[in-house]
């Protein structure tokens, strides 16, 4: 049994290792909902090269991982701002944020408030 | 961090004119000492106000009656924002990053929760749902949902049975903790063999469900969640009694053994030794038993290294007897040699269960790439039934073992996600039977491996989509292949549109499945031979499923409303046909065999802490029999469910009132013909409508103490001759299977459970 799981975990890691194909990136993103979530990480995956991208709610953190032959992280996070949504000290253009849904205007503090409840 | 340097040169300025909030952040530890936070972030949410605590963990920030929300945060730990009502002192333990598992959520969520997101029609139903139907196994926890039926399968034995879209359990996939595990011989009685309190979380899912757990489940697939050592109380203990003198008590106890294993040891006995009988029948009303339970888990988590590990141990030792009144086994037990009856005989059954299981399960998930996951479960079962219901003698032995390997990644990036693997389910039955016109020695092997693959792709808002195949061959039903579909799409806000199909075969128990038969004196008929099992073919189903949830806010409150239809088609059933009241009859479907269900169900959350829930169901279920097509006995057209939950507000020692009530009320119900028997012997071509109302009052006292007081049925609505031929058990025309409402009346029961963390 033992050999099985250690030749599987192998056989896992190995393809992993050669490259970096999952190099793996961290970064506060500004949003409110279950629809920033869905528009945030759309906007990662849907740059080539993204592989995973989960955003938390609660603590705003954009978790990425992706290859690095294909992608960098200015480009995800462009996507992210052209989204609507800021990237840490870097502020989306009013125009991105503009076309966020009136739910998810992360910048209005009634909005915020009304997803604390 | 600019900010924070803008709060505090700014800080001196406001504080000066303003009311003062002050308090110590401290370090969350198991010791529960008081170790101050130095450094940690204080600030009121949206506003610059703000401090850093200071070494002792002490701080000091101005206060505004518009200032509520005071964030708390610092690195490694999670950031907690508290609700401030009035300056007053605050003392807060922030919570460490590395046990963020143990925080505890203080939100309201919703006992029975419906998924806007998944593909399959899954319903979760949580513990605090589980807790409105205090009693006592998982048989009876699905009292408070409407999407499963429950009801009498006899007057004898006081079993449950469930079931769903019209169709009974054997259609219905359970399993615990995703292992298969009510099938075969514990497929009568298996229900009432999982005590309510071993449950932490019921997944019900409506339709054909997904191929990674085998190829069998027709109408849909429920799934417990049992307990776990490390995330249960330390000790937890459950003490009921009910007004029948049905006694039951559950004990767990848990312990970490160390930094990654955990073991839990659980206990459940019940009991009840008193012979009742309302209806004056000379038939107890319900069986007197004993049961013993025990199960131990031991948990591993290796989080670091992605390692997560179950092993359990089960034993269960089931005893009920049942019957006439004052029979007692070691001296009225017939058997068939001294076959000359003088008419003094006592009609009795016992039904003697023993059962043996020990599961494992392995999963590993790559801490560097979570996509990547793989588990493998195994599970052994040694299952004995002895039994005897009159003369009939039924035994039945069945081991079986299940294995199955799941491997889970991704395709190009986390959209696309695909689960693959193997399984492989051996069983072997061994089974008894008196029926003279019959074999009486039934012995079989199952056995069984397939591959499967299930695809999934979520576009993350608007659409996902499972589908699933898998291929099996197996010794009896040859090789067959399974394809399973299912579909969400959300045009609009909170909407939900499903649809599924998939495929469904197995083979039919014939005798286990359908164990009321023993308390009858039906003559047991298999009206064919060439097929592989008990001469009869395999069942297969297609299940064709629609549904539509839409969530709602109405005056600010939050609700939804669901519409589900769903079909089952048989390509071949077993049937099993009761229509002449002297035979029971298995044979092949020859024709039609169909059950359409359609359900309303509508949530509304009117004011706080108070849940209502409706549903209003609709069957069309209908089969070919020799007789011609006709409605499946026993099964009402409509069905109205009405649940009514109130909770107080929950003080500051964390005690609460609960309170809950149910609603059910069924149509008239066929009954299996009787036109044949003699006018004394013979019922209405209809049953009776049934309304039944349950209630249950639950003090909380604290976190650690409650106590709960309910009644079933509280109208009394009772069934008056349930047993047709009552008086002469041994003749011709007694039969046990016509039961269509409660036996019992009316029963109050309280309980009291105390927890330790």
């Amino acid at each position: 049994m033992k050999k099985i799981i250690t030749v599987l975990i192998v056989l896992i890691t190995a393809t992993t290792f050669a490259q970096n194909k999952n190099a793996k990136a961290s970064m506060e993103v500004d949003g409110v909902c279950g629809m920033c979530k869905a528009r945030i990480e759309k906007a990662c995956l849907n740059t080539k090269g993204v592989k995973f991208a989960t955003w938390n709610i609660d603590s705003h953190e954009l978790k990425l991982i992706y290859d690095e032959r294909k992608t960098n992280v200015e480009t995800i996070q462009k996507q992210v701002l052209a989204a609507g949504h800021d990237v840490e000290e870097v502020k989306a253009t009013d125009e991105a944020y503009a076309t966020v849904h009136d739910c998810c205007k992360y910048r209005d503090d009634k909005v915020v408030d009304d997803h604390n409840d | 961090m600019k900010r924070l340097i803008f709060i505090i040169i700014m800080l001196p300025i406001i504080v000066f004119s303003q009311e003062h909030i002050s308090g110590k952040i401290l370090e969350a530890n198991a010791e529960n000492q008081e170790i101050g936070l130095a450094g940690a972030n204080v600030y009121w949410l949206n506003t610059e106000v703000g401090t850093v605590t200071d070494v002792d963990g002490s701080f000091t920030l101005a206060y505004k009656p518009q200032y509520n929300k005071l964030v708390i945060s610092y690195v490694g730990f999670k950031t907690d924002t508290l609700t401030i009502n009035e300056p007053k002192r605050i003392k807060h333990w922030l919570q460490s990053t590395d046990n963020l598992d143990a925080v505890m959520v203080t939100s309201r969520k919703q006992t029975t929760a419906k998924s806007y997101y998944k593909a399959t029609n899954v319903i979760n139903v949580s513990s605090d749902e589980l807790l409105k139907a205090a009693c006592c196994n998982l048989s009876e926890s699905f009292e408070t949902n409407p999407s499963i039926d429950v009801n009498f399968a006899d007057a004898i034995s006081g079993t449950r049975q469930i079931k769903m879209l019209g169709l009974t359990s054997p259609y219905i996939l359970i399993a615990t903790e995703n292992i298969p595990s009510i099938r075969g011989a514990s497929q009568a009685y298996g229900l009432s063999f999982i005590p309510g309190t071993w449950v932490e979380s019921i997944q019900i899912t409506k339709g054909a469900g997904s191929v990674v757990n085998g190829f069998e489940s027709i109408a849909g697939q429920i799934n417990a969640e049992l307990v776990k050592p490390s995330s249960d109380d330390a000790l937890f203990v459950n003490l009921y009694g009910a007004s029948s003198e049905r006694l039951e008590l559950n004990t767990h106890i848990n312990t970490k053994v160390n930094d990654k294993w955990s073991s839990g040891l659980y206990i459940h006995g019940n009991k009840h030794n008193k012979e009742h009988d309302v209806n004056s029948d000379g038939f107890m009303d319900m069986p007197k038993f004993n049961q013993i339970n025990v199960m131990n888990r031991w948990q591993y988590i290796d989080t670091e290294k992605g390692f997560v590990s179950f092993i359990n141990l089960k034993f269960l030792n089931d005893e009920k007897q049942t019957g006439q009144l004052d029979f007692n086994p070691d001296t009225n037990k017939l058997t068939t040699n001294a076959l000359v009856l003088s008419g003094d005989e006592v009609w009795g059954s016992e039904i003697d269960t023993r059962r043996y299981e020990i599961s494992t399960k392995f999963g590993y998930v790559n801490p560097e790439i979570p996509w990547q996951s793989l588990g493998v479960q195994t599970a052994f079962s040694s299952h004995k039934q002895e039994s005897y219901f009159g003369l009939n003698v039924y035994d039945i032995e069945h081991n079986s073992l299940y294995t199955n390997a799941i491997y889970n990644s991704i395709i190009s990036d986390s959209r696309h996600k695909i689960k693959t693997g193997i399984s492989y389910t051996y069983d072997h039955y061994d089974e008894q039977l008196d029926a003279g016109n019959l074999d009486s020695n039934f012995e079989r092997t199952e056995n069984s491996v397939g591959v499967f693959f299930e695809y999934s792709f979520d576009n993350l808002e608007l659409f996902n989509l499972t589908a699933g195949i898998r291929i099996d061959h197996h010794n009896l039903l040859g090789t067959f292949v399974t394809p399973r579909v299912h579909a969400r799409y959300s045009p609009w806000s909170k909407s939900a549109f499903r649809a599924s199909f998939g495929r469904g075969k197995r083979s039919a128990n014939i005798f286990t499945e359908n164990q009321q038969l023993f308390s009858t004196s039906r003559q047991i008929n298999i009206l064919n031979s060439g097929g592989n099992i008990f001469g009869l073919d395999p069942e297969i189903a297609w299940n064709y499923g629609f549904s539509y949830l839409q969530g709602f806010n109405l005056f600010g409150r939050k609700g939804d409303v669901t519409l589900d239809y769903y079909k089952t088609d048989f390509k071949n059933q077993v049937v099993v046909d009761w229509e002449n009241p002297g035979e029971i009859s298995f044979y092949n479907l020859d024709g039609k065999s169909y059950s359409n269900s359609f359900q309303v169900e509508f949530s509304y959350n009117p004011f706080e802490y108070f849940d209502l829930r409706m549903a209003y169901k609709f069957y069309d279920v209908k089969t070919d029999y020799n007789s011609g097509r006709l409605e499946r006995p026993l099964t009402p057209k409509h069905r109205v469910f009405a649940n009514l939950g109130y909770e107080t507000g929950i003080q500051e020692n964390g005690a609460h009132w609960k309170f809950d009530t149910t609603f059910n009320w069924l149509s008239d119900q066929r009954y299996a013909s009787t036109s044949s028997n003699p006018s004394e012997y013979q019922l209405p071509e209809r049953t009776p409508t049934v309304a039944t109302l349950n209630a249950q009052i639950t003090k909380v006292f604290s976190p650690k103490f409650e106590v709960y007081l309910g009644g079933e049925n509280i109208t009394n609505l009772r069934q008056s001759n349930p047993i047709l031929g009552a008086d002469d058990p041994f003749g011709a025309n007694f039969d046990s299977t016509f039961v269509y409402g409660p036996i019992f009346g009316s029963m109050y029961y309280t309980g009291l459970r105390y927890k330790l963390k």
